[in-house]
């Protein structure tokens, strides 16, 4: 569709005629120097390579079951076409060490003006036994300006999860951002090694004021509500547990 | 004082010297009104070279901006490079030496020259490699106002760029008793790749103007709390930013006059009642001004370098390219040339004043304008289509043009046909104009509410008559495409990485080209090698420009005589949007056009 478009482009708008590539200054100069710099000239005009790497959360979590240490952060490299994507997620407990790590590495291409879809895999470090997963996902903006991280997994144990991610800003000023998020996770079925029963499980709704001192590095404070629903929450509740919980958050949000 | 064989000598040495009284005021009548340009003593015009032979050397260099140091990509060591003075008719020769550890480039900007001499890497030479000396060598066909800068990177926004002007090789018909170059110029300390860098990884980082929850609770008490919610829905629906005017700003900008920040006030001195000719040249590259000069008048002579009917206005705007050449008569006062850049988050400021140390009122900054329906080429009010205010289609040869083939879809019967998009419409495609209009003769955006006389492009006339009137034999289209969320520029939907072919014209032959801008900004759109006539009526003295600024949701067109053979380059002026890939190569085929 986009080759056949792009063909009409060339045909009709730039003129019908025999196929010549720009090449008039081969006449004047060395037409192996020419050659060179017009690939240079394509090169820097367009199909540079670009990243990002951002730490979106890094925060100190105070719940009345425990206190941890939340980091989420993505990066990419690529054209605007074609990117490798990273992702990754963990949670610290005090006390108890490292609960959650994960870890993704994605294939993301660019398929719409908004929207790109990604493909690789993901591996969790923890909780123990590790799980590995295959990964699909979008991640884009939505109308009215939702950001939008959405994937399915399939893990190694064939249990299919999937998991949403929504954020918005609200400009209260140029600098101070209120950011509601919210984060859906939904098993298939149940995993019950690592803890995931059937429904929704890990799922915040989320609040978070941030002061973008420079626009790279801004602290925040929030607060989280959330965690297990449906089978996951009779899990953590027959161990004893709280399935769901009220924290207050404190982080920084930094990229560069 | 001065002998006639010490001029030339004595006019340098007094250009450098700087400091003088009224008295040497008087003593400058001697001179020719340019070297007449004086200079304040912190300040000085723009370092002239002239003749025929010119060496020039880049290389990275130590500059002050506003007292701050800095490294720019310097051409002489200078911040902006030498002012050359040139004379019509004659031919220079100008030794370019490369002293950096990359490949760099000089491009003439509005010259009419041998394609070979355009000096754009990959398109007309292969660039100058470091340690190497390159030789221009080109008569010189116009007179005027123009410049030059680095075609190479992103060289030009360190500095790599500075005034050149032509003197007619008959007598000038614009007599004034003064001039300067009043260069406009944008300076960032940031190394300008990680401009780029951060354009790309967050596209609005520069912009803190954007739509707060303060301007939502202002706007609906103004204009109510429905209508306010409506529009936050409209924009909000198409992930479109109303306060998106300028990409990078004064958030890491400072808005350069001759090389001078705001707080350096550039000052260029002048004797009461004078007639003194400004040379504005905008040299930015990001950067569209409002320029004003409270209290005077403006007549604007020359536009792009070429003459203008003088025509009378308080306030312009001037694209990144553009120059305009203005005549202004002060009386015994200071006075502040204030340049507003088009999203007022910052100015470049200078001062005219008939002393050393006086300086006037500094005008506040007006407020962030915002763009409307309009801009998204939605609007449908007064304008539908292709039915152009200001455009008599009646006097227009049709006869050679096939417009279905030209996929215009256009209706000329009920007005009612939308705008017909036969381009690539990827990842980087962000938007259709739906009801793009001409909007030639509508003030540039933010000053549509002035108290006062604004230039529109309908208000210049070329002084003399268009060189060549022929109607046009054939039409072409191009869309002026984008996605602000991936920082994606292009035409036609397509970056310049991504197509082989260049637009190609035929010797001789007369093109209507009409731009269509589906974006959401305004693009100086820059032709090398040749002028174009821009459409603003279907006369024999339409103006002639080598760059035109066309508004967001805007049609127009220009008429172009391809009568220079070669590879051209054509882009957005704006230097990230042609980095981004904003950019065509124009060949201009040495063969009549096929049947």
């Amino acid at each position: 569709m986009k080759q056949s478009a792009t063909l009409l482009v060339i045909g009709v708008l730039l003129c019908a005629g025999e196929g010549r590539a720009q090449t008039a200054a081969d006449a004047f100069y060395d037409p192996e120097a020419m050659a060179a710099a017009r690939e240079a000239l394509k090169d820097g005009h367009g199909n540079q390579v670009n990243s990002l790497a951002i730490a979106e959360r890094m925060e100190y979590s105070a719940a009345d079951s425990e206190d941890a240490f939340v980091w989420e952060g993505q990066g990419w490299l690529g054209t605007d076409a074609n990117k490798l994507w990273v992702k990754t997620e963990g949670e610290y407990v005090d006390g108890d060490g490292t609960e959650e790590a994960e870890l993704q590495f994605l294939y993301s291409r660019a398929v719409s003006a908004f929207w790109d879809l990604q493909a690789g895999i993901r591996h969790d470090f923890k909780p123990s036994p590790s799980r590995s997963h295959l990964v699909f996902g979008a991640q884009g903006l939505a109308p009215y300006w939702f950001e939008v991280d959405s994937a399915l997994f399939l893990s190694d144990e064939g249990k299919l999860t999937a998991r949403l991610e929504l954020e918005y800003d609200v400009l209260l000023t140029q600098r101070l951002i209120l950011q509601p998020r919210l984060e859906l996770n939904v098993a298939a079925s149940s995993d019950r090694e690592v803890g995931i029963g059937r429904g929704f499980f890990d799922s915040v709704a989320e609040l978070r004021l941030r002061y973008e001192i420079r626009r790279e590095f801004a602290p925040y404070l929030g607060v989280s509500w959330g965690g297990d629903f449906n089978d996951t929450a009779d899990l953590v509740e027959r161990e004893g547990g709280n399935p769901r919980e009220f924290a207050l958050v404190a982080g920084f949000r930094a990229w560069f | 004082m001065y002998s006639a064989d010490h001029l030339n000598l004595s006019r340098r040495r007094f250009l450098r010297q700087g400091a003088f009284t009224t008295a040497a005021l008087g003593l400058n009548l001697l001179l020719p009104p340019w070297a007449r340009s004086g200079a304040a003593s912190n300040l000085g015009g723009i370092r002239p070279l002239s003749g025929n032979v010119f060496d020039l050397s880049v290389d990275k260099a130590p500059c002050t901006i506003d007292g701050r140091g800095g490294q720019g990509i310097l051409v002489n060591g200078q911040l902006p490079a030498p002012l050359l003075r040139w004379r019509e008719g004659e031919t220079v020769t100008l030794r370019v030496t490369n002293r950096l550890a990359v490949d760099t480039s000089i491009h003439w900007h509005g010259i009419l020259l041998p394609f070979q001499m355009d000096g754009v890497p990959g398109v007309t030479f292969p660039g100058i490699r470091p340690g190497e000396t390159f030789v221009y060598e080109f008569p010189l066909k116009q007179a005027g106002t123009y410049w030059y800068h680095s075609h190479s990177g992103l060289q030009e926004q360190s500095g790599h760029y500075g005034p050149l002007i032509i003197e007619p090789q008959g007598v000038d018909p614009d007599v004034v008793d003064r001039e300067y170059v009043i260069l406009l110029s944008d300076w960032t300390f940031e190394d300008p790749h990680r401009v780029f860098a951060k354009l790309k990884k967050m596209p609005d980082n520069y912009n803190f103007q954007r739509r707060t929850a303060g301007e939502f609770f202002r706007d609906s008490r103004e204009r109510g709390l429905g209508n306010t919610v409506d529009d936050r829905l409209m924009w909000g629906a198409m992930r479109m930013n109303a306060a998106d005017i300028a990409d990078v700003t004064g958030a890491t900008y400072t808005y350069l006059i001759n090389g001078h920040g705001p707080q350096d006030n550039w000052t260029g001195l002048f004797n009461s009642g004078e007639r003194v000719r400004l040379r504005f040249i905008n040299a930015s590259a990001m950067s569209i001004f409002n320029v004003r000069i409270p209290g005077l008048p403006l007549s604007i002579v020359q536009a792009d370098g070429l003459p203008v009917a003088p025509v009378e206005t308080d306030e312009f705007q001037i694209g990144v390219a553009e120059t305009f050449d203005v005549i202004v008569q002060p009386r015994d006062r200071a006075y502040t040339l204030m340049a507003e850049s088009n999203d007022r988050y910052g100015y470049a400021r200078a001062t005219l004043a008939p002393r050393e140390g006086l300086s006037a009122e500094v005008p506040a900054l007006r407020p962030r304008p915002t763009l409307t329906m309009k801009d998204m080429a939605m609007d449908h009010g007064e304008h539908s289509g292709m039915n152009q205010s200001g455009m008599d289609h009646s006097g227009m040869d049709h006869s050679g043009m096939d417009h279905a083939a030209m996929g215009h879809g256009m209706d000329h019967g009920n007005g009612t046909e939308r705008q017909q998009h036969k381009h690539a419409k990827g990842p980087g495609v962000v938007g259709l104009a739906m009801n793009p209009a001409n909007r030639l003769s509508e003030r540039p955006l933010g000053l549509q509410d002035a108290d006062h006389r604004v230039l529109v492009y309908t208000d210049l006339q070329a002084r003399e008559k268009n060189p060549d009137v022929r109607p046009p034999q054939r039409e072409l289209e191009l869309h002026l495409t984008s996605n602000m969320e991936r920082y994606m520029w292009s035409f036609d939907g397509l970056k310049f990485s991504e197509v082989d072919e260049p637009i190609k014209l035929y010797k001789g032959e007369r093109v209507r080209l009409t731009l269509v801008n589906d974006t959401m900004m305004p693009h100086p759109i820059h032709l090398h090698g040749m002028f174009f006539e821009v459409v603003t009526n279907e006369g024999d003295f339409k103006p002639r420009k080598h760059t035109i600024v066309v508004k967001p949701g805007e049609k127009l067109s220009v008429d172009i005589t391809a009568d220079a053979i070669g590879d051209w380059a054509f882009h957005c002026h704006l230097l990230y949007h042609m980095h981004a890939g904003m950019m065509r190569v124009v060949s201009v085929l040495d063969e009549p056009a096929p049947l």
